[in-house]
């Protein structure tokens, strides 16, 4: 079992041309994932690798029933893509693209609050269900398939550190999702709990904030009343970050003494949430935590 | 991207958003020209971007002749200090100049994205020209808040909501309304990721008027607004901040002595807060960007070596795409180029990083192979001790 993505998703790649698009189109599928389509207007008809080319999201998903899309295209371009695929009505999208305005993010959620689609990102290196399905640009072959761990973080690379140090010690994992690194994002802490809570295959989760906002803070209050027979092990990076400063993620700020790490781990200790003090002893963490 | 107050009102008056008369200045003879035309009083406003000028001595108001030139003198290329420039200061190489006004009351009005409900969040007092962070402590109950919408965009509600919240009087309900939805205006347009006026006055003859001006602009949306990249005021960068972001490197100054290069924001800040738990202090935090190369790991090289406490330098890249013995590779050639004249530790992990340790070892320069990121922090913290 795992969330969103498995070996049944039909993946379409928007921006499949482009250089980037070409590049992670070919490693997911080299992973084993099942692309089915790609969209670049102007290019219909052709082809990238084996996989047909269309204009259109909607004419893509009638001729090749794809339910999922993985965008790569520049920012400029990013929101009218995420709605395009909402329209076509593809279930679960995941925008990688860095660099989105986030006026531009605010009229996609807002539109997004009427349509069947899950957004993943953006600013996000994508989901991965080891062993089945890999949209994104995480390297596959640190993962392992078959669980217990869900993993879910806001950022790239500190979760591929999470889930060596996992699959260092053992641990398979069920689905990790990387959920971005923007202040106005698509899919948030709570929705992948929500998803890990009813999953069976998932019997403990990894989650691992940063500061800015305080989507860590409402998720400890949603484990706290949801998920006590799940154990979950945080990490919260930025104790060291000045005040009032992007720490390169566009959400990674504090400002005005709200989105420290000091209060999203305070909030971590008094919801039950196994704190990693230290990110290099994660893995030994988990074992202590989950012992199978 | 942060813009001065003056432009900020350029851009207020271009939306019809009534700001007091006022002039740009480089030197004290501008001033007191700039003072005989407007009249006295004047007010003299230190630009820079930076809060709390006003404190800092940066804000002053001139009631005569010899006051426009004392106040003049004692701002034009003074360093200011204030909470947010930190000890070192900033200088102050341009003043605004504006006229006088009879002020009646202060209110504070500031437009931010709301991250967590995704509208655009329109936050107003009656008690302007305090600190607002202060108010929202003490009397939370005098801070109004409207969350508009991006897609319907500002209705009339939401305007009837700021003016009876902030019961402004009938007679200024009108000029108010049209002052609120021009500003709402103003920040979608632009792209604005903050904007705030402290204090938005109500004169003794019944206008209102925007006395200060601060905009923030989504550097992600700099793309569709050219005359906004044009108000970029180059003496605000930290230098060598510019030089990382010309590489497309994001590099932050701080005052500790490990220089760190690592591969994507989370895992930089992680990898600083690690060095802190070492017992060593970060020099900086610096995000080579996700895939990381050999170049902008020379590139990283070259940043921090402009900084001179830095006394030992952490390399953490979790490759995957990127293969440990090209990045190995690219660590000797730079290090040897370069001629880096303090000991490396390199944790790296991903394809090849059997290969990449040898070549780390075998280079004869003083790098230091770490087996994981806990070794790491406490290999740097030793070397700098």
């Amino acid at each position: 079992m795992s969330v969103l993505v498995n070996k049944e998703t039909r993946l379409l790649v928007q921006g499949i041309t482009g250089q980037e698009g070409q590049f992670h189109t070919r490693s997911c599928i080299a992973y084993g994932t099942n692309v089915v389509a790609g969209v670049t207007p102007g290019k219909g008809g052709q082809k990238m690798d084996a996989v047909p080319i269309f204009n259109t999201v909607q004419e893509a998903r009638d001729k090749t029933g794809a339910n999922a899309s993985m965008i790569l295209v520049p920012p400029p371009f990013a929101a009218d893509a995420i709605m395009e695929a909402a329209d076509a009505g593809i279930e679960v999208v995941v925008c990688i693209t860095e660099g989105v305005p986030v006026i531009d993010m605010m009229r996609v959620k807002n539109y997004l609050a009427t349509k069947v689609t899950r957004l993943i990102g953006p600013n996000c290196p994508g989901i991965i269900t080891p062993g089945e399905c890999k949209i994104g640009i995480m390297p596959g072959p640190m993962h392992k398939p078959g669980g217990p761990w869900g993993v879910v973080s806001r950022s790239g690379t500190l979760t591929y550190e999470a889930v060596h140090q996992l699959t260092q010690a053992g641990f398979g994992q069920t689905t990790c999702i990387g959920i971005g690194g923007d202040p106005v994002n698509g899919t948030n802490f709570i929705d992948c709990l929500e998803l890990f809570n009813a999953d069976p295959e998932t019997k403990a989760v990894v989650m691992i904030g940063e500061i800015g906002g305080n989507a860590e803070e409402d998720a400890c209050e949603w484990i706290k009343a949801n998920m006590s027979h799940k154990p979950v092990v945080g990490f919260i990076a930025g104790l060291t970050a000045p005040p009032g400063r992007r720490m390169g993620h566009a959400g990674a700020i504090v400002s005005g003494g709200k989105g420290t790490a000091e209060a999203k781990i305070a909030a971590m200790k008094a919801s039950g949430v196994h704190h990693c003090e230290n990110l290099g002893k994660m893995g030994e963490l988990c074992k202590q935590v989950y012992k199978g | 991207m942060k813009i001065h107050e003056y432009q900020a009102k350029e851009l207020f008056r271009k939306y019809n958003v009534p700001t007091p008369k006022g002039k740009l200045a480089y030197t004290t003879a501008e001033v007191e020209k700039i003072a005989d035309e407007f009249g006295l009083p004047v007010v003299v406003k230190a630009q820079v971007h930076a809060g709390g000028r006003g404190k800092g001595g940066g804000v002053k108001l001139a009631k005569t002749k010899d006051d426009v030139k004392t106040v003049a003198d004692s701002i034009v290329g003074m360093t200011l200090v204030t909470k947010q420039t930190g000890a070192q200061g900033k200088k102050v190489n341009k003043v605004l100049v504006e006229e006088g006004l009879n002020i009646k009351k202060e209110l504070y009005l500031s437009i931010i994205p709301d991250r967590e409900t995704a509208t655009i969040a329109i936050v107003c007092s009656q008690d302007g020209g305090m600190d607002i962070e202060e108010v929202a402590e003490k009397t939370p109950e005098r801070i109004v808040t409207v969350h508009v919408s991006p897609i319907t965009g500002i209705q009339a509600f939401h305007l009837r909501k700021v003016c009876f919240g902030l019961e402004i009087e009938k007679e200024l309900q009108k000029q108010m309304s049209a002052v609120v939805k021009n500003l709402y205006n103003l920040f979608v347009d632009y792209d604005c990721s903050m904007l705030e006026i402290n204090p938005l006055i109500i004169t003794a003859e019944g206008n209102i008027l925007a006395l200060d001006a601060k905009i923030d602009i989504d550097s992600n949306a700099m793309f569709r607004h050219p005359d906004a990249k044009e108000m970029h005021d180059p003496d605000e960068d930290d230098p060598v901040e510019a030089e990382a972001a010309k590489f497309g490197l994001n590099y932050i100054n701080l005052d500790g002595n490990v220089g760190n290069i690592v591969n994507g924001a989370g895992l930089a800040m992680a990898t600083m807060d690690i060095v802190k738990m070492a017992g060593a202090s970060p020099a900086n935090f610096l995000d080579v960007g996700g895939g990381a190369n050999a170049e902008a790991i020379e590139n990283g090289f070259r940043l921090i070596m402009k900084d001179p406490a830095v006394k030992g330098i952490l390399i953490n890249v979790f490759g995957g795409i990127l293969r440990c013995d090209i990045l190995a590779q690219g660590v000797v050639q730079a290090a040897t180029k370069l001629k880096l004249s303090v000991p490396v530790v390199v944790r790296m992990e991903g394809t090849n990083v059997e290969e990449g340790r040898k070549i780390l070892a075998e280079s004869g320069l003083d790098l230091v192979n770490a087996t994981d990121l806990a070794d790491a922090a406490e290999k740097v913290a030793k070397i700098v001790s």
